[in-house]
């Protein structure tokens, strides 16, 4: 049977990738940590995993390069190394020279980076401590080397024919040599067994191969055979190149190649944060769990079937709360299956908040600040497309609150606060939502030069008073930097602007609230899942529209005196002082009205970007949720419309858009004053 | 589904068997379209309207929950407006992958139609285009008009261009 291990290959890069995550994650925690030897063997067990996976489906470059990796681990593990600043660095970018290595496997990249310097510095450091003799070229490893390594061995032993007429049981010394290693297998060769008439019964004609793992050194192992070594043939052989994932097997002879050669320098770490971005998997992992319970819920929608099935056949109104049962039975199984469906695309945001600890540490090192990075809630779960999409807005933030937020040492001390800063992430649920807060200790937002910025750009008037809130909410302004001089992290004023355009994108909000000394917070607030929306459903003309919730600020019946034409074109309400343009949706969208009154209708006030508009609509109906579909599939985009859903009763409502409105809103205004 | 349009392209260039038609009714003419082209054929329901649409696009509709626009070929076609009654038919046709629905008087039958029977479409001088139109079969002392359904619902060539 061929088989075509290509297809397994999509299984084992995502593997990797968790590995990988989970090596960092550990590698960041042995910095804190150096002594703690369940750290170390966890670590050990990643690299070991990574390596067999990349060798049984042919990746040898990863594999090598694991391989001396976890030569190196291997060295810290038995405590033969300290784990110290340069060692954990030099592992950290082993562990981003592997990302490298899998992003090149998987064809992402052309060409993944060289990892020779890398193994040469890996192998300098490993001599720099017990340092090996060149002549470890040897093909088999010297005794301080298989002394640490768990080894996969074959071991011939032939016996003299002698041996038993000498007294010796080779039975009784296979036995003692089982005793002292592991996976112990034994096959007994019967080749050299002579015809039975040549046979001598004092003789030994078998020999025979064993099979196992093992640390000790050959010349441990050959001492078992002490006594019959002279007459007998003994041979191991270290095999190499069988992995297995669950076990430590063979590790092939090291070779030392490159120990004469001097370390370069560190690569900058600022690439690896970069590189950290990761591509959007198509591909969803489901625990068993989710699975077994769906599978619980489709057997007994099945039954709920046979059930209503039985109760429509021989039907006579007598039977009729029987089938008004079987009814609700089903409708509540298929609720509860599409709520576990929708389930299936939930994924914890830890995915998403996991790859901080390293960006932290690293942002520390770069700019000399200490930082402690503190998470909590990293179990709430969301649509899988919204952990892929938050995720570049959040390191955004994270960079932010460090770059700007956080001061350095000094500046904390003298401002009284411990040294060590903290920036937090915290996710939680509110309201059908998922809130998701980035807070620093840091020195706040500079209300001041927001304020003498937002001038200098004519955002506003020299002397306007307005309040904090707004002020503060400048610094999402499209080109909006505060920052004296722009580093390498930010300040080139695109961050905010880029951040709230992509959680607006997705249909959440952002607010920052700051003290000045104590810090600042970022909220952003995201929809569960794209795929569904919290909908306000309203009435137009005789037609049902949806609404987007989390665009709606209020919705107010207006009196008479509140709404006046400008220049006999265009509506404006008043809303608490506020002048807001009012448009008309049967207007909009071409509907026969019912009610043309405003004061009999409704307005829904919704805002977009901080723009407000009055929406007149007959009625509201109700919120709910509503599973979005594209228009597109079958038809095209459709102005002012972003979708369509399916109601109740089955048919079709279409979903409004609210940007797209706003937009086509203000182009019209635009065309009347030129006109 | 594009599978079978690629079947019947093939016999249509191919085979000498009979091509099989969906007809069916509007007004006072009868109409003939590739019977692979039909995913299905609904009697009439309510639509839902899409604002800032061409005229002869009703609305779409939940067909077990994709979204289908449908489309009143009397309207395609400036025939007088006529009453949905019980013999109106929403005929589900798939043109390059997309989903829709025609609105039709009624639909007669599946008619086997040999292709010597069809006649190429008249030319009715400068100025008409008759790209909609595959051609004309008579049966039965009737005449069908046989639809280029493609064109008629995405237009000449473009895809984009449905009934624009």
């Amino acid at each position: 049977m061929n088989l075509d291990m290509t297809m397994f290959h999509q299984a084992f890069f995502e593997e990797a990738g968790d590995l990988l995550a989970e090596l960092e994650n550990q590698l960041l925690l042995l910095e804190e940590k150096p002594d703690d030897t369940e750290l170390l063997n966890t670590i050990f067990r990643c690299a070991h995993s990574i390596k067999g996976g990349s060798a049984t489906f042919g990746f040898t470059e990863i594999a090598h390069f694991t391989h001396s990796l976890e030569t190196l681990l291997d060295r810290l593990r038995n405590g033969k190394m300290q784990v110290t600043h340069p060692l954990s660095q030099l592992l950290l970018e082993s562990l981003d020279q592997l990302r490298s290595l899998l992003a090149a496997a998987r064809g992402e990249t052309a060409d993944a980076p060289n990892s020779e310097p890398l193994i040469a510095r890996m192998e300098a450091m490993l001599n720099g401590v017990a340092p090996v003799s060149v002549a470890a070229k040897a093909p088999l490893p010297d005794a301080a080397e298989q002394e640490e390594c768990l080894r996969h061995c074959v071991f011939l032993i032939a016996p003299g024919r002698a041996v038993l007429q000498q007294g010796t049981d080779p039975v009784a010394l296979l036995k003692h040599l089982a005793a002292q290693v592991s996976n112990f297998t034994l096959r007994c060769r019967l080749s050299h067994l002579p015809q039975i008439e040549e046979m001598n019964p004092e003789e030994c004609y078998l020999y025979w191969e064993a099979e196992f793992d093992t640390r000790l050194p050959d010349t441990e192992l050959l001492d078992i055979f002490e006594f019959i070594a002279d007459e007998s043939e003994l041979a191991i052989t270290t095999v190499a190149g069988i992995f297995n994932g669950m076990q430590e097997t063979a590790v092939p002879a090291p070779e030392h190649e490159h120990a004469a050669e001097t370390a370069p320098p560190s690569a900058p770490t600022e690439n690896a944060a970069s590189a950290l971005a990761k591509p959007e998997a198509h591909t969803l992992r489901v625990s068993t769990e989710k699975v077994d319970r769906l599978i619980n819920l489709v057997g007994e929608l099945v039954i709920n079937q046979s059930m209503l099935n039985e109760a429509a056949q021989n039907f006579h109104m007598g039977r009729l709360p029987q089938l008004m049962e079987a009814v609700a039975a089903m409708e509540r199984a298929s609720r509860e299956l599409q709520e576990r469906v929708m389930a299936i695309r939930m994924l914890p945001i830890k995915h998403a908040f996991g790859r901080f600890p390293r960006l932290v540490r690293d942002l520390a090192n770069a700019c000399g600040k200490k930082i402690e990075l503190k998470t909590s809630g990293e179990e709430t779960e969301l649509d899988k497309t919204v952990i892929e999409a938050i995720a570049d807005p959040l390191t955004h933030l994270v960079r932010n609150s460090i770059d700007h937020g956080l001061e350095t040492p000094q500046e904390r001390r003298l401002a009284g606060k411990p040294e060590t800063g903290v920036v937090a992430l915290h996710a939680f649920h509110e309201g059908g939502n998922i809130v998701v807060e980035i807070s620093d200790d840091g020195k706040g937002l500079d209300r001041e030069r927001i304020l003498k910025k937002a001038i200098e750009r004519g955002l506003i008037q020299e002397n306007e008073v307005l309040p904090d809130e707004t002020i503060y909410n400048f610094i999402f302004h499209p080109g909006f930097s505060t920052a004296p001089t722009i580093t390498d992290l930010s300040g080139r004023g695109v961050g905010m602007d880029i951040v709230k355009q992509a959680v607006v994108g997705m249909g959440g909000s952002i607010s920052l609230s700051t003290t000045p000394g104590e810090g600042s917070c970022f909220r952003i607030r995201l929809p569960l899942t794209m795929a569904i929306l919290e909908g306000l459903s309203l009435l137009v003309g005789e037609e049902v529209y949806i609404l987007s919730l989390t665009s709606i600020v209020e919705s107010i019946r207006p009196r008479s005196g509140d709404l006046r034409l400008i220049a006999g074109t265009s509506e404006v309400v008043q809303v608490r002082g506020e002048v807001l343009p009012v448009q008309r949706l049967y207007q909009y969208f071409g509907v026969k009205p019912v009610i043309t009154d405003a004061t009999k209708g409704l307005l829904v006030i919704v805002e977009y970007d901080g723009c407000k508009v009055a929406l007149m609509v007959d009625e509201l109906i109700g919120q709910s949720q509503v599973v979005i579909k594209s228009l597109e599939t079958n038809y095209r985009k459709v102005d002012g419309i972003a979708g369509a859903t399916i109601l109740g009763d089955g048919r079709v409502a279409l979903i409004i858009d609210v940007p797209g409105l706003l937009r086509n809103m203000s182009r019209r205004s635009q065309l009347l004053s030129a006109a | 589904m594009t599978t079978n349009n690629e079947t019947g392209a093939l016999q249509m260039g191919t085979s000498a068997d009979a091509f099989q038609f969906l007809t069916f009714s509007l007004g006072e003419e009868e109409y003939g379209i590739d019977i692979l082209k039909v995913q299905e054929i609904k009697g009439y329901m309510p639509t839902t309207r899409i604002p800032n649409s061409p005229q002869e696009v009703c609305g779409v509709l939940n067909l077990r929950g994709a979204i289908v626009p449908i489309v009143d070929l009397r309207r395609k076609f400036h025939l007088e407006p006529a009453e949905y009654d019980q013999f109106t038919c929403i005929v589900v046709v798939v043109v390059q992958e997309k989903v829709m629905g025609i609105i039709v008087d009624s639909v007669s039958e599946v008619m086997n139609i040999a292709p010597s029977d069809i006649q190429p479409p008249p030319n009715f001088g400068y100025g008409t285009t008759t790209s909609a139109l595959r051609g004309m079969a008579r049966v039965n002392e009737k005449l069908i008009i046989l639809l280029d359904i493609d064109t008629v619902l995405l237009g000449e060539n473009s895809a984009t261009a449905i009934a624009a």
